[in-house]
């Protein structure tokens, strides 16, 4: 997920998360008409997942069986899957991209809403400076960074690492900002009263005000995952050895290597994609109204 | 220890402030705001990573102006943005306008639609890859072949590259935009449409007087977070033609891979800096746009 818009979104906008969860608004009668409509979202629902359905079938299938065009496999085998992770480059990728996406999901989490917590709950010279500095971050492209941060990560002994991997993507303005707007519905008497109770500023926030943001926390932890699994261009830039890959560089080479085995690449495919469709499935309405809430309050 | 406990109130707050600000902005400062300035200042320069950097004044940004290719890149890139934006927003809303007006299994076609969003680009770009084959091997054709239809060229062929390394790119941005649609629907007040059906006012008029308006703020979101990623397109361009990247003939190749192509495997460094910095205006004039648009609303 890109962080270049997301705040922009106008307060006018503000259709709640929640509401997007309860029953739809349409209250048609169930008419012909209806069910037309139904029978053409599902016929392009279908649509919409062939390429995903196609990619799994023909991981399951035999390679001379790759060129049908028959969903089902004839003769369902995982001996593609077998061949590919007995290869052990794909299992070394795939344990790659799980620490990296992992580490850099701690690190927003804590970062990102440390400081959108400072931002929202205190009052200090040089508030607004920084916060108007970390949002204007938002409108730079990794695009234009990766260059200064290849000769850093040169300079510095970088490249080739997971800290070479991970570090541009540490702390997001994006996070900053989503925090921020969640914990404006943090009340301030929750605070005072624990700062009575003796507690130290770390600790109202990590122990009173960020369990009352589980939610957001878990949107953003959404996000970050799933950008750091699928991201792409600084990975290929920063790694050099094929055991450093992370999944999107290692299938990129993979593809041109396997050449015409399609069966191997979209076995590949299938195992850089399989992770997140199940997490999605699992806590599908969870994660929709997190898309919502960080795509609209973010 | 004791000198924290003489402090005021409101000195601690400051104090713990910036304690908590500390790492942040000393990672917003290096990792953000040093390269940017960076890329700007190596745009001005001549180096190829090994040699000299030497001070060339505007002239990388001269030999950009007269560069063939980078018109043909530039015209490309601004492509993607002006076929994709518009087809991904007109089916966006189709998709959700007449899904918010379903309640049978409305939870799982919204799945259905959703599902791509949450697969890797890298991953997907092979599978598509694989469907534009030429037969036997792709899916699309034998699917054309099998009803009599004549075989498409779709990545060999200049003018059916772009549109087919476009579509996997709309397909799996899709489901955010619905889903950004349905929360903008749900925002309408009921009230409005009681209103309407009182009246007797027809569908079309409640979609183009009431529906449309009022969405006004989430059109211009989608809009914008779109167009930024149209213009980035990076990942499907560079997977789908790794074995000419950019192919045939530079028809696919946008900005970025011009950027990375120029930075990394040509090592003109100075150049692709330069690149950098043309693509960081156009993204910056996008948003810009925007808040100039919504600011407008108001």
């Amino acid at each position: 997920m890109t962080d270049a818009t997301l705040s922009n979104v106008p307060d006018r906008v503000k259709p709640s998360s929640e509401a997007l969860l309860s029953k739809p608004t349409g209250r048609g009668p169930r008419d012909n008409a209806q069910v037309i409509r139904w029978i053409l979202l599902f016929l392009g629902g279908v649509l919409m997942v062939m390429p995903i359905a196609y990619m799994i079938s023909t991981s399951l299938k035999w390679p001379h069986e790759v060129y049908n065009v028959n969903l089902i496999p004839e003769e369902p085998t995982l001996d593609n899957y077998v061949y590919v992770l007995e290869d052990g480059r794909f299992y070394g990728w795939f344990v790659n991209s799980i620490i990296i996406a992992t580490l850099t999901t701690i690190s927003n989490l804590f970062f990102d809403s440390l400081v959108g917590y400072t931002l929202c709950k205190f009052r200090f010279p040089g508030r607004t400076l920084v916060f108007i500095a970390i949002l204007s971050t938002l409108m730079i492209p990794t695009e234009m960074l990766v260059i200064p941060w290849y000769l850093m990560s040169q300079q510095f002994g970088w490249l080739d690492s997971y800290w070479g991997i991970m570090f541009p993507g540490l702390m997001t303005a994006f996070g900053v900002f989503l925090m921020k707007q969640f914990f404006e519905s943090v009340p301030d008497d929750f605070l005072e009263a624990a700062r009575i109770d003796g507690l130290n500023e770390f600790q109202i926030w990590w122990e009173v005000a960020m369990p009352l943001v589980r939610p957001a926390l878990a949107a953003l932890a959404i996000f970050v995952f799933l950008g750091n699994w699928t991201a792409f261009l600084w990975p290929l830039i920063v790694t050099n050895s094929v055991e450093m890959y992370t999944l999107p560089v290692g299938l990129s080479g993979f593809g041109d290597e396997a050449d015409v085995a399609w069966e191997l690449i979209m076995t590949g495919a299938a195992i850089s994609t399989i992770p997140t469709l199940i997490v999605f499935l699992i806590f599908q309405r969870f994660i929709i109204r997190g898309v919502v809430m960080a795509g609209l309050k973010g | 220890m004791q000198f924290y406990r003489n402090l005021t109130l409101r000195r601690k707050q400051i104090a713990w402030a910036w304690a908590f600000l500390a790492v942040p902005v000393l990672f917003y400062t290096v990792i953000r705001f040093y390269p940017t300035g960076n890329a700007v200042l190596i745009s001005f320069q001549d180096w190829n990573l090994l040699g000299a950097r030497t001070w060339t004044g505007l002239d990388n940004y001269v030999r950009l102006w007269n560069d063939p290719e980078f018109w043909t890149v530039f015209v490309n890139t601004f492509q993607y943005l002006l076929i994709g934006t518009p087809v991904s927003l007109v089916l966006a809303f189709v998709i959700a306008y007449h899904l918010d007006k379903l309640r049978f299994a409305h939870s799982f076609l919204r799945m259905l639609y959703f599902l791509p969003f949450m697969t890797s680009a890298v991953a997907m770009a092979w599978v598509w890859r694989w469907f534009y084959q030429p037969v036997p091997i792709g899916l699309f054709n034998n699917l054309l072949a099998s009803v009599g239809i004549p075989q498409v060229e779709f990545l060999n062929s200049v003018e059916n590259a772009l549109p087919s390394v476009l579509a996997p790119a709309i397909w799996a941005g899709l489901g955010f935009q619905v889903i950004i649609f349905m929360a903008g629907l749900r925002a309408i007040p009921q009230t409005y449409y009681e209103a309407a059906r009182i009246d007797g006012v027809g569908w079309w008029t409640v979609l183009t007087e009431i529906t449309i308006p009022l969405l006004r703020p989430t059109i211009v979101f989608i809009v914008v977070f779109s167009s930024i990623g149209f213009l980035r397109i990076f990942d499907h361009v560079y997977n789908m033609t790794t074995n000419n990247p950019g192919g045939p003939l530079n028809s696919t190749e946008p900005l970025v891979l011009m950027i990375y192509q120029t930075a990394f495997t040509s090592f003109d460094i100075g150049y692709a800096a330069a690149q950098t910095v043309v693509l960081f205006t156009i993204l910056l004039m996008v948003s810009l746009l925007q808040l100039w648009i919504l600011r407008a609303d108001r």
